[in-house]
């Protein structure tokens, strides 16, 4: 829960002195997608775990690679919320907002908590760029900034300065510019700079005069904290660190957590890792990250197409691995036919969807939940498939887990949902022991299954799962495909009996999913009561503060959070039959909703945003306050 | 193939046969080829439990259900996708691509073009009928200009790809042409399979419902002798009963047609064909029918390291020295520890 930084009395100057520490702080680095503001915020975001602060971040970054400097629709920001509370969001509004240039402040001093600080670079307030970001006027100098604190200084002037010995051309002596304001975020919340510095020296090893470069400007934001002379807001932080269970901690974002859950489930499972991927924003980051660990096992393609990729993934399940397939919405929508085929022919396959706004292209760098449906219905003919989404990047690892789980148990494809919040966003996690989880090792068929010696590839074992036959075991030749077939032995077989057979077994399969699937929890409160919020996926933080804020205030509300979002866990129906009203909220416009009242036939209530901005806690605060008046 | 591929399994045309019933239209050139595969099969030596045919969807794409070997029957287009992924799990299985005009050169020429561009160890036979017959007789991609047709009833108007040139184009190392009932089908067969790295092998395949005899030109007796250039590897580019050769025009760059005789092809001018060269194949393949004969046979065989050879050799690389040690991968990077006391 991020709160408003203290004001600060008039005259204060900077200096060593600490201040009052507030529970939690929301900074924002925003700037120009050339000031390396992702970069900025994601080595803020370490120092930050390093001093054992609870945190979450949302990076919020243009889909253009390099759009024109200095524009509005140019900017990139990350978010931080930080502190020595339990942290589930990113923060609703920031306390201090770092603005690089004028499309920086204009982009999102809105969002700036009253009383706010702004650190704005001066230097770059000039009149292209104040023109370029639509200002007529020097917000710094019209007094438009008045209910906020605003501290502007040449940024660009001093880290030019502090650089000048390294004899860096002038470009390249500006993108230190963020290393520096770095150095001063650091000074403002008492970090350690020694893991920056190790880590410029490692990310510059082969030029170190841009190390050293980088290192002076690091050093001279800092001292600029330290000693300037300056009225006004700047003063010194320090949070203490946030209680947590003991244990080793790091950060992860959804991205790894799904890479690692996804090695982990086929080490699991016993198998090999071939992951069949085609790059799309903001899925290709697992792509990135499973290329590097061929150690493990893993086989990576980049194919031509998303049909290919998943195709390919088919096709090495079919040969005895696990195959993994990942994309965004669009690239779902290609491979629908194959999961199609996926499921025809019994084969596992997890299939990552890291989804982001819709229809279409969309918003590619955006985060929605818009793809429900998709995962669930999204496919020709009956084609029944279990949904799991993971609620943050620590959860993503539990999840790719579960889905590979899931995907050898019962012979299917399994989609494991997950957004461009939780894919791009960091948070602690306490690492796991990967010996803590339940092996699940599959058994190929080695010997004929029929009477006689026959091979019956579509016999079907108490789960209702068909044998995995790897091509290559003698004796064991045997013919699969998309076209319907016979029970038992998988000839093509389109009478009506085999076909009202096979669709029955098929979603039966998938329906008994539910009993094999923990049962339903309540996050917050308990069952019975007179209001519940039901969420899947990246609306947790939101939700959970929401709820915990408005029962400290007395308020009749629970949060419950679904991970098996198909087939839906046993109990649910019931759970949510015992709250005299059901609220979900979600970045779509009501498609868990919709899956609720279908399932239970109960009058589930929409919460919809699809701003491609995640919800704030007030936002659903509001909304709990509304629903109980 | 590969090393254990090699060792040669004893089987018989029988042992090929599955106890499904075949069913393509009577008369299909389906079946000439479900028969010279069957019969080449046991001549290499191949292992049925190691064989797996893959298929996308249309006539051709039936295919795996007719050979007693693993199968699979996928979805339209996407059989070279699925080929690669199961090649990469498991190298050591011998795989056969089965497509068509419509399935490989339509709507999977994609994954066609890469998986010869990637060069998968595989054999890739694209049944060539210039029609879509599964769907009742649209033409397709291969379809003669003019093609009268349900989706062109007043004849077609674009221009047709020629699957080899295609293929070439690709980056393809074996390219080969034979036709459906032609009994030098298992000796190209078994040319590709010998082959290491993808082999396409183009087979011309008579629908005889709704693209009969479209290429008795040269199929039938009577066309035999004029239409068929049959290339061998070493020996001069003859036909008609060697009275007739291919030379090359060395002002344009381009192959003519010359008599030869009383049989003395060197002085005529007739290219020796060497399965090498890479831009006779070029001229060959792109050869109109009509003026020229049709070129048959193994056009172009130059093989170069597979793909799953180079997969395999980087994995081996990028693992070396390492162990697969997840505990010690999630506690990678920069960490801290929180203690009992500060919790």
């Amino acid at each position: 829960m991020a709160t408003v930084l203290e004001s600060e009395p008039e005259g204060h100057t900077g200096g060593s002195e600490r201040s009052a520490a507030p529970d939690a702080v929301v900074v924002r680095f925003a700037g120009d997608s050339g000031d390396g503001m992702q970069l900025t915020g994601g080595q803020f975001t370490l120092s930050t775990a390093l001093a054992g602060n609870d945190l979450a971040t949302f990076p919020d970054f243009p889909a253009e690679i390099r759009a024109p400097q200095g524009t509005l629709f140019g900017v990139s920001a990350f978010q931080i919320n930080f502190g020595s509370t339990e942290i589930d969001t990113a923060g609703d509004a920031p306390d201090v907002l770092v603005a690089m240039n004028p499309a920086a402040l204009k982009t999102n001093v809105g969002a700036l908590k009253v009383g706010g600080l702004i650190i704005a670079d001066s230097g770059e307030f000039n009149k292209r760029n104040l023109e370029k970001a639509k200002y007529d006027v020097s917000p710094l100098e019209d007094g438009s900034l008045e209910k906020w604190q605003v501290l502007a200084f040449d940024i660009s002037a001093l880290t030019l300065e502090a650089v000048k010995p390294f004899g860096l051309g002038n470009k390249e002596a500006l993108r230190c510019k963020n290393m520096w304001t770095l150095g001063l975020a650091l000074w403002m919340f008492d970090r350690d700079r020694q893991p920056l510095i190790d880590w410029l020296k490692g990310k510059f090893a082969k030029a170190p005069v841009l190390a050293d470069a980088n290192i002076a400007a690091l050093n001279a934001g800092h001292a600029y904290g330290e000693t300037a002379e300056l009225s006004g807001p700047l003063k010194q932080y320090h949070l203490a660190p946030a209680a947590s269970e003991p244990g080793l901690y790091r950060t992860v974002t959804g991205a790894e957590a799904i890479s690692y859950g996804l090695v982990a489930g086929a080490q699991l499972a016993g198998l090999e890792l071939f992951f069949g991927g085609y790059p799309i924003t903001p899925a290709s980051a697992i792509l990135h990250n499973l290329a590097r660990l061929k150690e493990f096992g893993v086989t990576t393609f980049q194919a031509e197409d998303e049909i290919a990729a998943i195709a390919a993934a088919i096709g090495a399940s079919y040969g005895g691995h696990l195959g993994v397939t990942s994309s965004s919405g669009p690239g779902i929508a290609l491979k629908g036919e194959a999961m199609g085929l996926a499921i025809m022919t019994e084969l596992p396959l997890v299939i990552v969807n890291s989804q982001r706004g819709g229809p279409s292209t969309g918003l590619p760098t955006k985060t929605e939940q818009s793809d429900l449906y998709q995962a669930v219905y999204g496919r020709n003919g009956d084609a029944p498939m279990p949904v799991v989404a993971a609620r943050s990047p620590s959860d993503a690892f539990e999840c790719a887990i579960e889905a590979c789980r899931l995907a050898v148990q019962y012979m299917t494809p399994v989609m494991l949902l997950t957004d461009g919040y939780i894919a791009n966003a960091a948070e602690p996690w306490k690492v796991p022991d990967p010996a803590e989880f339940e092996p699940f090792p599959v058994s190929f068929l080695e010997e004929p299954n029929g009477p006689d010696g026959a091979v019956l590839p579509y016999a079907r074992d108490a789960k209702g799962a068909r044998p995995w036959i790897k091509p290559g075991t003698p004796g064991l030749m045997h013919r699969i495909g998309g076209i319907e077939k016979n029970p038992g032995t998988g000839n093509i077989d389109y009478s009506p009996a085999s076909h009202q057979t096979m669709t029955d077994a098929r979603k039966g399969k998938i329906d008994g999913i539910a009993a094999g699937i923990p049962a339903q929890d309540i996050t917050i409160g308990e069952a019975g009561g007179k209001l519940a919020l039901v969420g899947w996926g990246s609306t947790y933080g939101p939700i959970h503060q929401a709820v915990r804020r408005a029962r400290r205030k007395g308020l009749d509300v629970s949060h419950i959070h679904v991970r098996h979002v198909w087939p839906l866990p046993e109990n649910l129906g019931e759970l949510l039959k015992s709250y005299e009203m059901v609220l979900v909220p979600e970045m779509n416009t009501g498609q868990f909703k919709t899956v609720l009242r279908d399932q239970f036939l109960i009058d589930a209530k929409p919460l919809n945003k699809t701003s491609g901005q995640p919800f704030t806690i007030a936002e659903i605060e509001a909304a709990i306050a509304a629903a109980l008046a | 193939m590969n090393e254990m591929t090699k060792i040669a399994v004893q089987t018989t045309l029988k042992d090929w046969e599955t106890d499904q019933e075949v069913r393509w239209c009577p008369g299909c050139g389906d079946y000439a080829i479900l028969k010279a595969v069957q019969r080449t099969l046991p001549e290499i030596g191949a292992d049925p439990a190691k064989t797996v045919f893959v298929s996308g969807i249309g006539c051709s794409s039936r295919f795996p259900y007719y050979v007693e070997s693993y199968g699979f029957h996928t979805i339209h287009g996407r059989a070279p996708a699925f080929a690669t992924g199961l090649k990469l799990a498991n190298p050591e299985l011998d795989v056969w691509l089965v497509t068509g005009d419509g399935d490989g050169m339509s709507i999977g020429g994609n994954h066609t073009m890469h998986v010869l561009r990637r060069n998968l160890n595989t054999q890739i036979l694209l049944f060539n009928n210039e029609i879509y017959g599964l769907t009742k007789g649209q033409y397709s991609p291969t379809s003669r200009m003019g093609t009268v047709s349900p989706t062109t009833p007043l004849g077609s108007v674009d221009r047709p790809a020629s699957p080899c040139a295609f293929a070439l184009g690709a980056g393809g190392r074996f390219i080969a042409r034979a036709y459906d009932v032609s009994k030098e089908l298992p000796a190209v067969l078994k040319a590709a399979h010998a082959h290491q790295g993808a082999a396409f092998v183009e087979i011309f395949q008579n629908c005889i419902v709704y693209n009969k005899d479209v290429f008795a030109d040269f199929t039938e007796k009577a066309g035999a002798a004029t239409g068929q250039l049959w290339l061998k590897h070493g020996e001069p580019m003859l036909f008609n009963k060697g009275t007739k050769g291919i030379a090359l025009d060395t002002d344009t760059l381009s192959l003519k047609v010359v008599d030869v005789v009383d049989g003395d092809w060197e002085t005529a001018g007739v290219r020796v064909h060497d399965v090498k060269n890479r831009a006779m194949a070029h001229l060959l393949v792109e050869m109109p029918f009509g003026p020229f004969p049709m070129a048959l046979g193994v056009i172009y065989d130059d093989p170069r390291p597979t793909f799953e050879a180079a997969v395999i050799e980087e994995r081996a690389r990028a693992s070396a020295g390492k162990t697969a040690n997840l505990a010690a991968l999630l506690s990678k990077g920069q960490t801290w520890t929180v203690s009992a006391d500060q919790a």
